[in-house]
């Protein structure tokens, strides 16, 4: 163990330069450690799928490789990968940062689809009065976001004022979202045409929005992108980040300092359903034009995943969104080719998930890392 | 009541010479206590003592470094609870280790070690009614624990004990969640059982009044060794009080600078507070402390001291009562902390002050983070100035630390304590409250903490100082208010007061 630097000659340290300061990050356990034990957690999700594979009799070469092609491969299969990315980057971001302050919220999903719904139904009536484009998205995603922060706002109120597990409401308001939606969708906002699926009037082209500089990948990932990183911002970098971590990391002193911990929790609700809101905008405005029942497609539920992945670091989850949505990508393509059911992606995800959850026992355990050295006990 | 048929076989225990060490610390130092079969008998002594460690050394939780545990006379090597259980010797916790949703019945069956895996509830039902009938006292079987009241569920606890043929009782403060009337029931039961030599009882207790009226010897521990003991039937409070808080000055009373009468900065009215299941923890409490002063409140543990300090640090709600700061209403809030200038030091600053995986630096920033200049314009922080005035306090309060930027659950009790102190303290202070905080603390930290706390006295705060440590506030405090079951007497100035008043005070006379 290193010896204690006294403490007069701190200040006196000359600032270190960027170089020695990269090294210095990549020998920092508190840095290195969970990016170690996200891949090693990945990697052993792999063995064992593999061995599911195995029992099926398909070979997890032929696996592997499909989720390359599908997912990474061509210029095709990446912005099939990174069209799916976008809203699990919001859908992650909407379970990070409310897990930042110590809530563990699965509600991303309603906020999406209720967010979806609102951008679909608010823009008709905007549309008949022949307002520009320009000024009806803005609304329509203005809206989104306001319905989604409202809803995961009604699970951080019913903690803090009712002492409500949130856990628990925000995954039940997800399933009440979903039925006031497709009640919604299948009653008063139906479109008569919409035989098949029922689904609310389409809109006009000039409010779909376009894809980025001729791709295939429409705007929602560049808003997922800046948001993760005014989020990442905001959380790291600001009194009200500062406070929430303060918040999350124990209750007990944050209210010792006298911080508003009811205001705190519930922005960082509606900031989550903010998110997810906006990710069901995009849903509606770039992918499906019309709000039904594929806006339930299961990214509010994925985006957990995505968060569990990247720590609950906003900027982290962007590229495990990224591998998540290859994976999703890769799916079609494993389901032609290998004849398997489109569940097995499914199986996948929870093997993921499992191994993760698994895998957080391993954090100050890990051999070849030294934690005394970010502090010495006296 | 009936007489019961309980075969008289209470066992005899003795402990000689059990030392057990803690990193630096002897929790136990030399420690022999002799409990003759069949006596009710009193384990004294203040927080901290080293009553815990005795019974959880004789329970086999830890290993003693030395001595032997002697059971009629013989030596028997006891390794964990259940080869104690084995033994005949049982324990009640301070807590209930009851299952609430289960009956009575259902909590009996399943304690025992061999429980079979299909039961026979109408056999079961039918031997512990049998049971229940040799017993000096009943618990209705078929009633939900959740529906007992606290000395019911006491009852059940000793009952299991009995129920599995133990016949040495160790309770840990078991009146401490009963009402006097439900306590004096269960201990004249305990008598009665003990004076037929059916069971041996060794008590720890804080209650002298307990103690006097039920225990026929006593023994008193103060900083792991054996003070004292005799017969608590002929033993005087006063006696039992000068064992267990000493006579000794072991340090001089601070330096203080006098000042003529200080003007009120903080004021209780009436303050009522409640604990989760509703039972009133704090009763009218009112008390005034006057700019540079120290208020020290004495008091046993667990007589509503942690509530009062949660409710000043805005962790628990007021159901009653009003606190003012400088004359004005004062709420725990941020902007009234620093409006008033209010500023604490809780126990266990790890769990309290601080969080543990957040930075040194960081922590030392929880009083400044969103004031300049840490924070700057729309709120943004300035990790560079927040890092740069940790570096400033690491030096001028000597936290021992390999960076600022050092997680602060990496640092020593005694440093992290210091840097709560450095972020509480390095500006300036009117009011001050302070909990316990040299709990579990070495020599050195101790002085250290102190001599800052009467300095921010001498320089103008208001100190209110609330520890279960007499020492402590004796060496601190201008005035002395003690806290016991809720209720706070009169400030008494420390001059016209003495150790023995106070003791009996804290024994709730």
């Amino acid at each position: 163990m290193p010896s204690v630097s006294s403490p007069q000659d701190l200040p006196a340290r000359p600032r270190p330069g960027v170089f020695s300061r990269l090294g210095h990050a990549l020998r920092d356990p508190v840095l290195i450690e969970p990016a170690i034990i996200a891949l090693g957690a990945l990697i052993v999700a792999a063995a064992v799928f593999s061995l599911f594979l195995l029992v099926l009799g398909k070979s997890p070469a032929t696996f592997f490789s499909l989720v390359w092609m599908g997912g990474f491969s061509s210029w095709f299969s990446i912005q099939n990968a990174l069209q799916r990315a976008a809203p699990l980057i919001l859908t992650g971001l909407a379970f990070a940062i409310p897990a930042r302050i110590g809530l563990t919220l699965l509600g991303a999903e309603g906020a999406l689809v209720l967010g979806g719904l609102t951008a679909a139904t608010i823009a008709l009536p905007l549309q008949h009065w022949s307002l520009p484009a320009l000024v009806i998205l803005p609304v329509m995603a203005s809206a989104a976001i306001l319905v989604g922060a409202l809803w995961m706002g009604l699970a951080g109120w019913l903690k803090h004022a009712r002492g409500v597990n949130e856990t628990i409401s925000s995954l039940l308001l997800t399933y009440i979202a979903i039925a006031i939606a497709s009640f919604l969708i299948e009653g008063p906002f139906r479109d008569p045409a919409s035989a098949n699926k029922p689904s609310t009037q389409p809109l006009g082209p000039d409010l779909r929005i376009g894809e980025m500089f001729g791709s295939s990948v429409h705007w929602g990932l560049a808003a997922g992108l800046v948001l993760a990183f005014v989020l990442w911002f905001l959380m790291a970098r600001t009194t009200f980040g500062f406070a929430a971590r303060i918040t999350g990391g124990n209750l007990r002193a944050a209210q010792g300092q006298g911080l508003a911990v009811g205001r705190l929790l519930l922005t960082c609700c509606a900031i989550a359903g903010g998110c997810a809101g906006l990710a069901g905008f995009f849903e509606v405005a770039a992918i499906h034009g019309q709000a039904n029942a594929s806006l339930a497609a299961g990214y509010g539920f994925t985006g957990i995943l995505v968060a569990f992945l990247a720590r609950q670091n906003p900027l982290a989850v962007v590229p495990v969104a990224v591998l998540f949505g290859a994976l999703d990508a890769a799916g079609g393509l494993v389901q032609r080719r290998m004849e398997m059911p489109d569940a097995t992606m499914l199986v996948l995800q929870g093997v993921i998930f499992l191994v993760l959850l698994v895998s957080d026992t391993c954090y100050g355990r890990l051999p070849f890392l030294n934690y005394t050295r970010s502090g010495d006990r006296t | 009541m009936s007489q019961s048929p309980l075969p008289p076989r209470a066992l005899a225990l003795a402990t000689r010479g059990i030392t057990k060490i803690f990193g630096p610390m002897r929790a136990l130092d030399d420690v022999s206590v002799e409990v003759p079969a069949g006596s009710f008998h009193a384990l004294l002594g203040e927080n901290g003592a080293g009553k815990s460690t005795l019974v959880k050394c004789i329970m086999g939780f830890y290993g003693a470094d030395e001595g032997q545990v002697l059971l009629d006379g013989a030596p028997v090597r006891i390794d964990s609870p259940r080869q104690a259980q084995a033994q005949g010797i049982g324990m009640v916790y301070q807590h209930f280790t009851l299952v609430p949703c289960l009956t009575a019945a259902e909590n009996l069956v399943m304690a025992r070690a061999a429980a079979p895996a299909v039961i026979n509830w109408r056999q079961e039902t039918r031997g512990l009614e049998e049971f229940m009938d040799r017993m000096p006292f009943r618990v209705r079987l078929d009633k939900q624990v959740a529906d007992l009241s606290a000395g019911e569920k006491q009852k059940l606890e000793i009952l299991k004990l009995l129920y599995l043929d133990q016949r040495f009782l160790i309770l840990d403060e078991p009146t401490s969640v009963m009402t006097p009337s439900e306590a004096d029931e269960v201990l004249t039961l305990l008598r009665g059982m003990a004076e037929r030599q059916e069971i041996t009882v060794l008590m720890i207790s804080h209650k002298f009044r307990e103690v006097k009226a039920f225990c026929d010897g006593f023994t008193v521990l103060r900083r792991g060794r054996v003070t004292g003991g005799g017969d608590a039937r002929t033993a005087s409070v006063t006696e039992m009080s000068r064992m267990m808080i000493g006579e000794t000055e072991l340090r001089e009373r601070a330096a203080r600078e006098s000042r003529g009468l200080p003007r009120p900065r903080l004021v209780l009215e009436q303050v009522c507070a409640e604990d989760e299941t509703g039972r009133q923890v704090i009763e009218n409490l009112s008390l005034t402390v006057g700019a540079g002063e120290v208020l020290g409140i004495a008091g046993v543990s667990g007589n509503g001291q942690a509530a009062l300090v949660e409710v000043l640090a805005g962790q628990r709600p007021m159901s009653g009562g009003r606190l003012l700061a400088d004359g004005a209403p004062f709420t725990p809030r941020r902007a009234d902390l620093d409006r008033y200038k209010v500023f604490g030091l809780p126990e266990e600053p790890l769990r309290n002050a601080t969080v543990p995986r957040m930075t040194v630096a960081e922590n030392m920033a929880f009083r400044s983070f969103d004031k300049r200049p840490l924070a700057g314009r729309f709120g943004i922080l300035s990790p560079a100035r927040i890092r740069a005035q940790s570096r400033d306090l690491i030096r001028r309060y000597n936290v021992r630390t390999s960076s600022p930027d050092a997680l602060i659950e990496t640092l020593s009790g005694g440093n992290v304590q210091r840097a709560v102190l450095a972020r509480e303290l390095s500006g300036n202070v009117d009011v001050l409250i302070v909990a316990n905080p040299c709990f579990g603390l070495d020599f050195a930290s101790v002085a250290e903490i102190r001599a800052q706390i009467m300095d921010q006295r001498n320089r103008g705060a208001a100190v209110l100082l609330i520890s279960e440590d007499l020492d402590e506030i004796l060496e601190l405090a201008d005035r002395i208010a003690v806290m016991s079951e809720g209720r706070l007497t009169p400030a008494m100035a420390v001059e016209t007061t003495s150790r023995a008043e106070i003791g009996r005070l804290m024994g709730g006379h």
